[in-house]
């Protein structure tokens, strides 16, 4: 069974070098969360991976198709909801998830079906018909999350899904992914509020300077540093002992 | 010496600061060197003005102006047509005034006054519309001023009245909006009613020019001779505006005097309700608009369906696009109503050589804007960037969005064309969709990742596309008027205007 997602030498520079040839392979069906202090390289990487932005070298494989040589096969079994949710002020949540199911051309019925569970479940039924222009972030996240699950992806990727949420929400939406693990789908998560991943992830990589610093689970990574200890003394630690890349200004 | 803080010339001077750091901004993009560019380029524009000013006037000068009735019912004309853009543009900034919200949840929260707040925006308002006016009118004003005598500068000081009493009668408008139609509405209401206004107005005269067969000219209507005979006498009050813009002292005192009296009065009856009704107008955003249960959702429908439904549906929902919209289609009454008056008569064709090019040119800028919302203003550029579907799929269905929406414009004037002239209707057919997919290819080429909220500034964030946009336009509207002109030399402006796509495509930016 091919890898959710494997990438090998991934690299990407804007101004300086921002991603420097990380290599990395996530299992189906796992939940697995990318740490890094501001800066690091997470999102770039992540944005390589869902094809919003080009790489300069390196291969990213989904689910065995080559995401740069068939971008379309590769996108139709992933999502991506990013830390800043973008829909639409002028669409009701409803016809948002009905414009998304039609992007990824999902049978009519099978689309019905998912939306109403999924605003069911996010809790956006009383919202379901109200234009999202006048909604709080939070629950624009959660009409964001439910469009990125309408079409039941095998990979989704969450750039820190969960900032700015009431504790309400932010429970609804791990929820949600749990339930999506449970049944098979791989996660790949950033996010700054390390009490989640310890809890959510199975495996946790640290990114610092643009490299793959260190990667296991929460007692590989305890026993690496030679502590039992939490993981934001971990992160810590393995940010401190990162060495600093040449020639960058940090 | 500081002011005091949170006093009214503070306010002022924080205001102006951030005006003057915004204005330079938007000229350099912050590169300095940028600024000589727009000096010489602006020099080079109004220098340009000044030269068309100067030979417009000169028969009236050389003839000699006498002070009749026909003189001050055509003076009075241009200064009504003067009030009623600025009425419009100053509508527009007071709207702004209650809605834009960059920094006025920092300042209602403070424990500065709301009304000093209102007081001084209102103040920036009424100079900003005064001295857009005033550089709008100053080629022909200084053209006058120099070829007949310097009374003409006193034309000033009428323009900046006539600003007073534009920014005085858009407060108590909103106000009175506020009151009726509630703060939900306002702003709409206040930006259709602008550009009603603005472009009603003066369409409106072409119009009444057109019906009483003096022309299509704005300012036909104000040398008939019907509209002299019936105004009144010469020694009448309602004169008293051109009186005073042809330098007689009593009336421009009287009438400057009146305005800032009225400007003021108006600063100080509004500004105590400011704060509530900012306020207000701020709660909206946590407003949730019901919708009814769309009965078409989750139907069969392919990729390209999806996107282009999605388009038409945003658009149709965008208030302020409606209006801008509302504004556009505005430009193709005058026209229509020729259609109308020469529909079955036996008028020749020449009419044509007007009604062609502004059609092609409706279109070609109604296009450059839609294209600009559906291609550029994509609010969930992530979603759609990562939906498998090829880039150029994306693109195709936002452009046929666009397209159709032209389509739909278009079809009834050339249908009605087509009752009159049929080859006049095929010369439209063919030129106004050029230009409409000359803008839309020019937005593709220059297309950036923003908001649809950005659509007021889209100019300023690419200039070369607007320009580009600008002169195809007017290049296939050539095309159209000299063809229906039956002038064999049409092929040359299309020509340019191809090549202003050629040259468009070459400098537009790579994707990266």
């Amino acid at each position: 069974m091919p890898a959710a997602l494997s990438i090998s030498g991934l690299t990407k520079s804007f101004d300086r070098p921002v991603v420097r040839g990380v290599d990395l392979t996530i299992a189906p069906g796992e939940f697995y969360a990318l740490l890094g202090p501001n800066g690091a390289g997470k999102t770039t990487i992540l944005r390589m991976v869902a094809g919003l932005l080009k790489p300069d070298a390196g291969a990213i494989s989904v689910l065995g198709v080559d995401a740069l040589a068939d971008p379309v096969a590769a996108k139709r079994r992933m999502a991506w909801v990013s830390d800043e949710p973008m829909v639409y002020d002028r669409l009701t949540p409803l016809e948002y998830l009905d414009f998304v199911a039609g992007l990824w051309q999902i049978e009519p019925s099978r689309a019905r079906r998912s939306a109403e569970d999924l605003i069911e479940w996010l809790g956006l039924r009383p919202h379901a018909n109200q234009l999202c222009g006048g909604f709080s972030k939070g629950m624009l996240q959660k009409v964001a999350l439910a469009g990125a699950l309408v079409h039941d992806p095998d990979l989704i990727i969450l750039d820190e899904p969960l900032t700015g949420l009431d504790a309400g929400s932010a429970r609804q939406v791990k929820d949600v992914l749990r339930q999506r693990t449970a049944a098979g789908v791989t996660v790949i998560m950033t996010t700054h509020i390390l009490e989640v991943a310890e809890r959510m992830a199975e495996r946790i990589g640290v990114i610092a300077e643009g490299r793959l610093i260190a990667e296991g689970t929460l007692a590989e990574l305890r026993t690496r540093i030679g502590r039992e200890t939490t993981l934001e003394e971990i992160f810590l630690d393995l940010v401190a002992q990162a060495p600093v890349a040449s020639g960058d200004t940090v | 010496m500081r002011p005091a803080p949170a006093s009214l010339p503070w306010l002022a001077a924080h205001e102006t600061r951030l005006a003057w750091r915004d204005a330079m901004a938007m000229m350099t993009g912050g590169h300095r060197v940028r600024l000589i560019g727009w000096m010489a380029g602006g020099g080079t524009v109004y220098a340009l003005m000044l030269l068309i000013a100067w030979f417009s006037v000169r028969p009236w000068t050389e003839a000699g102006i006498v002070i009749d009735k026909k003189a001050l019912v055509f003076i009075s004309g241009m200064g009504v047509l003067f009030w009623a853009v600025t009425l419009s543009q100053a509508l527009e900034a007071v709207t702004r005034v209650y809605y834009g919200r960059s920094d006025l949840d920092l300042i209602l929260s403070s424990p500065t006054a709301p009304d000093r707040l209102f007081a001084v925006r209102a103040g920036a308002v009424f100079v900003s519309t005064a001295a857009l006016g005033m550089l709008l009118v100053s080629p022909l004003v200084l053209a006058l001023a120099i070829q007949d005598g310097p009374r003409w500068l006193s034309a000033f000081l009428v323009l900046t009245a006539l600003a007073a009493f534009s920014v005085a009668i858009a407060m108590i408008l909103t106000r009175l909006l506020f009151k009726l139609v509630g703060p939900q509405r306002t702003r709409l209401v206040a930006q259709i009613v602008a550009g009603i206004v603005g472009a009603g107005f003066v369409i409106g005269i072409q119009a009444a020019a057109i019906l009483s067969h003096e022309g299509f000219s704005r300012v036909a209507l104000f040398q008939s001779e019907s509209l002299i005979a019936s105004a009144p006498d010469a020694t009448s009050a309602i004169w008293l505006p051109a009186r005073a813009a042809l330098g007689e002292p009593l009336p421009g005192l009287l009438l400057t005097g009146v305005a800032f009296s009225v400007l003021a009065i108006t600063i100080a009856i509004i500004a105590p309700s400011y704060g509530r009704l900012a306020t207000s107008a701020a709660g909206l955003n946590h407003i949730r608009s019901q919708r009814r249960a769309s009965t078409s959702a989750f139907r069969p429908t392919t990729q390209r369906q999806a996107l282009r439904r999605k388009e038409w549906k945003l658009l149709q929902r965008d208030p302020w696009l409606l209006s801008q919209t509302l504004t556009q289609l505005l430009y193709l009454v005058p026209p229509a109503l020729l259609l109308w008056i020469n529909y079955g008569a036996d008028s020749g064709e020449g009419t044509f050589t007007v009604v062609v090019p502004v059609l092609v040119m409706a279109c070609g800028q109604l296009a450059g804007g839609l294209a600009w919302l559906a291609i550029s203003g994509e609010d969930a550029h992530d979603l759609v960037a990562t939906a498998p579907l090829t880039q150029g799929t994306i693109l195709r269905a936002k452009v046929e969005a666009v397209l159709t929406v032209i389509l739909l414009v278009l079809a009834p004037l050339v249908v009605l064309t087509a009752f009159a002239s049929w080859q006049m209707a095929l010369i439209t057919v063919i030129c106004a969709p050029a230009a409409a997919a000359a803008s839309t290819a020019i937005q593709l080429w220059f297309r950036v990742t923003a908001k649809r909220s950005m659509f007021r500034r889209r100019q300023v964030a690419s200039r070369a596309a607007t320009l580009c946009e600008a002169f195809s336009s007017i290049l296939w509207a050539a095309t159209g008027a000299l063809w229906a002109a039956g002038f064999f030399l049409a092929f040359g402006p299309a020509i340019l205007a191809i090549a202003v796509l050629g040259l468009a495509r070459l400098i537009a930016p790579r994707p990266v």
